[in-house]
C-alpha cells in the first residue's frame, strides 16, 4: 500500500482561528498519492475545517485567519494564482447533500461548463461516466432532465459525488459524506470509493469510526484542533496505538 | 370529591378571564377593519364618480379645450416613458447593488453603512428628490427639464425598493448552493449568474413591478424635472416624446386638473385618479400573483 | 483555451468592480442629494441668511416687495401640527393592527390582510390628496360647520392613513421577532391574551414598534402631494383642528416653480429642503438603531 512517491497534499503547522477560537492548533500531515486517508475525530474536533483549507473555500469564511502552509502536488495552495483550477482539481463533497436547483444533468455538466468546456458530445460522455462512477446512472438514466433537489436524500449524496468526479479532480475529498443516508445507500458509495481508490486520492473525513476502518489505508485521529496520531489503520485500530487517547475514542471509551 | 365534573368548570375568574378574550379580539378586529375600510370606500367612491367619463375613447384622446375636455392619452403615454425610463435606470443598479451586499459585502461597518444609505435613500422625502433631480440632473448635468432628467430622479428614489425586495431574494438561496458552487471551482459571478439570480427571479421581479407602481404614482420628484402641466402631441403615436422633452403625466395631470383649472367637467379629474389608481393596483396585484405563483414552483 | 481564460478573468474582475460600485451607488446617492441640494441653497445660506429670523419668526414673505421674511417658524408648526395628529390616529391604530394580524388571527386571513394593506400603501400620494380635496373637504366642512375643509384634521386623516401601512408592516415584523417561547410561557402561566400582548408581547417588541412609530413620522413629515392639497394654504400657526396650515413640503412644492432659478427666495426653498433632509434623516437613523438592537439580541 505504502508507496515511496511524494505526498500529493502536505500540510505543515497549520493554525486556523475564526475570530477568537482556534480551530486547528498545529497540524502537520501528508496524504499520499491514490490512498484513502481516513480522519476521525468528534464533532468540533476540526476536520471540516482541513478540508476547506485545502481547496481554499476557507476564504469565504468571514473571520477566518490561517497560518502555516498546505501544499497541494508541491504547491503552496495560497500562492495559487487561479484559485478555480485548484479547486477543480479537488472533488469536495458535503456533510449534507446539496443538488442544485437544476436538472440532473445540467448538475453533473456544471462544473466543466463553468470551466469552458462547451462541447455536446463531451459533456454528455462526462456525465454519463461520472453518473456510473457514482452508482447513479442507471436510476436516473431516464430522467435526467428532471430536477436534481427532487432526488431521495441518498440519490442526491450521490449526485453530489457525481458532480465532485466532474471535473476530473485528482483528489476527493468527502466530509461525513453518510450523515444524512441511510446504511443501505452508504455501503452502496462506500463500494464506489474502492473502486475510484485505484485512480484518485480520496481524503475521508468520517463520524463512523467503523467506515474508516473498512476504507482507509492511513488512519488520522483529531482532537480539539490537534492532530493526536496519524498512522496506518491497522495500528490506529489494534489493541496498542502510539496514543492513549486514540484507543479510548476508537473504543468509544469517550467522544 | 364526588363532584368529578364541576373540576374542569369555569370559575368566575376564568369566565372573566375569557370575556377579556373577546373584547381584546374585538378591539382589535375593529382597529384592523378601520384600516381596510377606507381602501374599499375610496375605490369605490372614485369609481362611482368616474363612471359616466370612463371609455377607451377616454384613454385614447389627449386633453382639449384647455384641459376641460377630451381624454388622457399625453399624459398616459407620458407616464409610460417615465416609468419605463426610470426601471431601465434603476433595475440593474438595484439588483447588483443587492447582490454586493448579500454575496460581496462582508458585515464590516462598510457594509452596515451602505445598509444605512439604503435606508435614508427610502426615507428621504419626495420633494427633497425633487430638489436634488433639479439641482443635479436639469441644471448641473444639464439635461433641462426632460424626460431623461425627471427619469433620474425617478429612478433614484425608486432604487430602495428594488434593492430590499432583491436583497431579500438573494437571501432566501441556501448558503450550500453557493458552497457547493465553489467546491467545484466555479467563480464567485458564475455562481452568481448561474444558480443564485435564476433562484432569485420571483424576488426580483416582484421588486422591479412594485418601482413601476411607485413611479407611476409619484408627483413631486417629477414635477420641477420634468413633467409640465400642458403639452400638446401628435395624436395616435407611440414615439410622440423624445428624450429631451418635457412630457404630460397622469399624477401630475391630476394634481393640475383639480387644483389649477377652473370649471372641469365633475367626472373629468375622477376619471383620472380611478385610472391612475387601477393602474397601480393592478401593477401591485402583478407582484402578488408573481411571488405567489413563483413560490409555489421553487425548486427545491 | 488560456485566451478565454484569461478573457474570462477579466470579465469576472469587470464585473465585481461594477457590483462594487452598484454596492456604493446608496451611499453616493445620499451624499449626492444632500451635496447638490446644499449646493444649490448654499449662495444664500452663506451671505444674507438670517438663522434667528428662519427659525424663529413666523412671516413667510418670500415674494413682498418692500417686507421680504423668510421665516418657517410657521411652516414647521404646520408640518409638526399635521404630523401630530396623523401620529394621534395611526399609531395606536397600527399597532392594534399590527397585533391582531400578528397573535389573533388565522393565516388566511392574515394573508389577506397584509395584502389590502400592502394595497393601501400602494396608493398615489397625489390620490390622496385628491381624496382630501373631494371627498373630506366639503365632509369637513357639514360635520364641523368649518369655513373651509382644508385644514388640520384634513390632513392628518389623510397622513394617518398613509402612513399606517408601514407602522402595520414593521410593527408585524417586530411581533413576529419575539420568540414563541414568550408566548408559550405566558400562556401556561395562564394569563390572558389581552395580559400576554400588554405585558409581554409589547414590552419584548419596543425597540421595533418604536422603530416603526418613528417611520411612520418619517413618512408624515416628508409626505408632499397630499397635504399639498389636503391642508389648505395659511402660512400661520394653527390654533384648532380647523386651521388652514401650510407645511414645509408642501411650500417648495408650491413656491418652487414660481421662484426665479437662484433668486433667494429659490435658495431659501433649497435650505428649506436641506432641513427636510436632515430631520428625516435623524429619524430614520434612530428607526434603524433601533431595528439593529433586535438583531442583536
Amino acid at each position: 500500500m505504502v508507496t515511496s512517491a511524494p505526498p500529493i497534499v502536505e500540510v505543515a503547522e497549520l493554525h486556523v482561528r475564526y475570530g477568537r477560537c482556534a480551530a486547528l492548533k498545529g497540524i502537520t500531515l501528508d496524504v499520499r498519492r491514490n490512498e484513502i486517508l481516513g480522519i476521525i475525530g468528534p464533532a468540533q474536533s476540526g476536520k471540516t475545517t482541513l478540508l476547506k483549507t485545502i481547496n481554499r473555500t476557507i476564504d469565504d469564511v468571514p473571520g477566518a485567519v490561517v497560518t502555516g502552509t498546505v501544499k497541494v502536488e508541491g504547491k503552496d495552495v495560497r500562492q495559487v494564482e487561479d484559485v478555480f483550477a485548484l479547486r477543480r482539481k479537488i472533488g469536495m463533497v458535503a456533510p449534507l447533500p446539496v443538488g442544485l436547483p437544476l436538472s440532473i444533468f445540467d448538475n453533473v455538466a456544471f462544473a466543466p461548463r463553468m470551466a469552458g468546456v462547451r462541447n455536446r458530445r463531451e459533456l454528455a460522455e462526462r456525465v454519463e461516466r461520472c453518473l456510473r462512477q457514482a452508482a447513479l446512472w442507471d436510476e436516473v438514466k431516464d430522467r435526467l432532465d428532471s430536477l436534481g433537489t427532487k432526488l431521495s436524500g441518498g440519490q442526491q449524496q450521490r449526485l453530489t459525488i457525481a458532480r465532485a468526479l466532474s471535473h476530473d479532480p485528482e483528489i476527493l475529498c468527502l466530509d461525513e459524506f453518510s450523515i444524512a443516508i441511510d446504511p443501505v445507500t452508504t455501503m452502496r458509495i462506500e463500494d464506489v470509493l474502492k473502486e475510484l481508490r485505484t485512480r484518485i486520492t480520496i481524503i475521508l473525513v468520517t463520524n463512523l469510526i467503523q467506515q474508516a476502518r473498512r476504507l482507509a489505508g492511513r488512519t488520522a485521529f483529531l482532537l480539539n484542533g490537534e492532530l493526536v496520531e496519524l498512522g496506518r489503520t491497522e495500528v490506529i485500530f489494534s489493541d496498542n496505538p502510539a496514543n492513549r487517547k486514540t484507543y479510548e475514542y476508537v473504543n468509544g471509551i469517550f467522544g | 370529591m364526588n363532584d368529578h365534573h364541576a373540576v374542569f368548570q369555569a370559575t368566575p375568574l376564568t369566565r372573566r378571564k375569557q370575556c377579556s378574550e373577546v373584547i381584546a379580539m374585538v378591539v382589535f378586529l375593529l382597529m384592523t377593519s378601520l384600516i381596510v375600510l377606507p381602501l374599499l370606500l375610496i375605490v369605490g367612491y372614485l369609481v362611482y364618480q368616474a363612471w359616466p367619463i370612463l371609455s377607451l375613447d377616454f384613454l385614447l384622446t389627449s386633453p382639449k379645450h384647455g384641459m376641460r375636455a377630451g381624454g388622457i392619452w399625453s399624459p398616459l403615454l407620458g407616464t409610460v416613458y417615465l416609468v419605463v425610463l426610470s426601471l431601465v435606470i434603476a433595475t440593474p443598479i438595484g439588483v447588483l447593488a443587492a447582490v454586493f451586499l448579500n454575496e460581496y459585502a462582508r458585515d464590516n461597518w462598510f457594509t452596515r453603512i451602505v445598509n444605512l444609505a439604503v435606508i435614508n435613500l427610502a426615507g428621504v422625502p419626495s420633494i427633497v428628490h425633487a430638489l436634488f433631480g433639479l439641482g443635479a440632473f436639469v441644471l448641473f448635468a444639464g439635461l433641462g427639464k426632460s424626460i431623461l432628467a425627471a427619469s433620474l430622479t425617478l429612478a433614484i428614489m425608486t432604487l430602495p425598493v428594488i434593492i430590499a425586495s432583491t436583497n431579500e431574494a438573494l437571501a432566501a438561496v441556501p448558503m450550500a448552493f453557493r458552497e457547493a458552487c465553489w467546491n467545484v471551482g466555479a467563480t464567485r459571478w458564475q455562481t452568481i449568474r448561474h444558480i443564485v439570480l435564476p433562484n432569485s427571479m420571483s424576488g426580483i421581479l416582484t421588486g422591479v413591478i412594485l418601482q413601476v407602481s411607485r413611479a407611476a404614482g409619484e408627483t413631486a420628484p417629477i414635477m420641477f424635472t420634468g413633467a409640465v402641466f400642458f403639452k400638446a402631441i401628435r395624436e395616435g403615436h407611440l414615439f410622440a416624446y423624445g428624450l429631451f422633452d418635457q412630457c404630460m403625466a397622469l399624477s401630475m395631470h391630476l394634481f393640475t386638473i383639480s387644483t389649477q383649472v377652473p370649471d372641469v367637467p365633475k367626472a373629468l379629474p375622477y376619471g383620472i385618479a380611478v385610472v391612475l389608481l387601477s393602474t397601480v393596483l393592478a401593477v401591485n396585484a402583478l407582484a402578488i400573483i408573481v411571488r405567489v405563483y413563483l413560490r409555489s414552483r421553487k425548486k427545491w | 483555451m488560456l485566451i478565454r481564460r484569461r478573457w474570462e478573468a477579466l470579465t469576472e474582475v469587470a464585473i465585481e468592480l461594477l457590483i462594487r460600485l452598484c454596492g456604493i451607488s446608496a451611499i453616493l446617492f445620499v451624499f449626492g442629494i444632500f451635496f447638490f441640494v446644499f449646493r444649490e441653497g448654499s449662495g444664500f445660506l452663506f451671505h444674507g441668511f438670517k438663522f434667528l429670523e428662519f427659525f424663529g419668526s413666523t412671516e413667510w414673505y418670500p415674494t413682498s416687495q418692500s417686507h421680504v421674511r423668510y421665516g418657517v417658524l410657521a411652516l414647521i408648526a404646520g408640518t409638526a401640527s399635521v404630523t401630530a395628529l396623523a401620529m394621534l390616529i395611526a399609531v395606536p391604530f397600527g399597532i392594534g393592527a399590527a397585533i391582531f394580524i400578528s397573535e389573533f388571527c388565522g393565516s388566511r386571513l392574515k394573508e389577506t390582510l397584509k395584502i389590502t394593506i400592502e394595497m393601501l400603501a400602494a396608493i398615489p400620494s397625489v390620490v390622496w390628496g385628491f381624496i382630501g380635496l373631494t371627498l373630506m373637504n366639503p365632509l369637513i366642512m357639514k360635520l364641523f360647520g368649518a369655513p373651509i375643509g382644508l385644514n388640520v384634521l384634513n390632513g392628518g386623516l389623510i397622513l394617518a392613513l398613509m402612513s399606517l401601512p408601514i407602522i402595520v408592516s414593521v410593527g408585524e415584523d417586530a411581533l413576529k421577532a419575539v420568540p414563541d417561547s414568550y408566548r408559550e410561557a405566558a400562556l401556561a402561566l395562564g394569563v390572558t391574551r389581552w395580559q400576554l400582548v400588554y405585558r409581554v408581547l409589547l414590552p419584548a417588541a419596543k425597540n421595533g414598534l418604536l422603530a416603526a412609530v418613528l417611520l411612520g413620522v418619517g413618512r408624515a413629515v416628508g409626505e408632499t402631494m397630499a397635504v399639498l392639497m389636503a391642508t389648505g394654504h395659511a402660512v400661520k400657526i394653527p390654533a384648532s383642528l380647523l386651521d388652514s396650515v401650510r407645511t414645509l413640503t408642501a411650500t417648495i412644492a408650491a413656491e418652487l416653480g414660481e421662484a426665479p432659478v437662484h433668486s433667494e427666495h429659490y435658495q431659501v426653498l433649497f435650505i428649506i429642503g436641506i432641513l427636510l433632509f436632515m430631520i428625516t434623516f435623524v429619524v430614520n437613523l434612530t428607526a434603524y438603531l433601533f431595528v439593529r438592537g433586535i438583531r442583536g439580541k
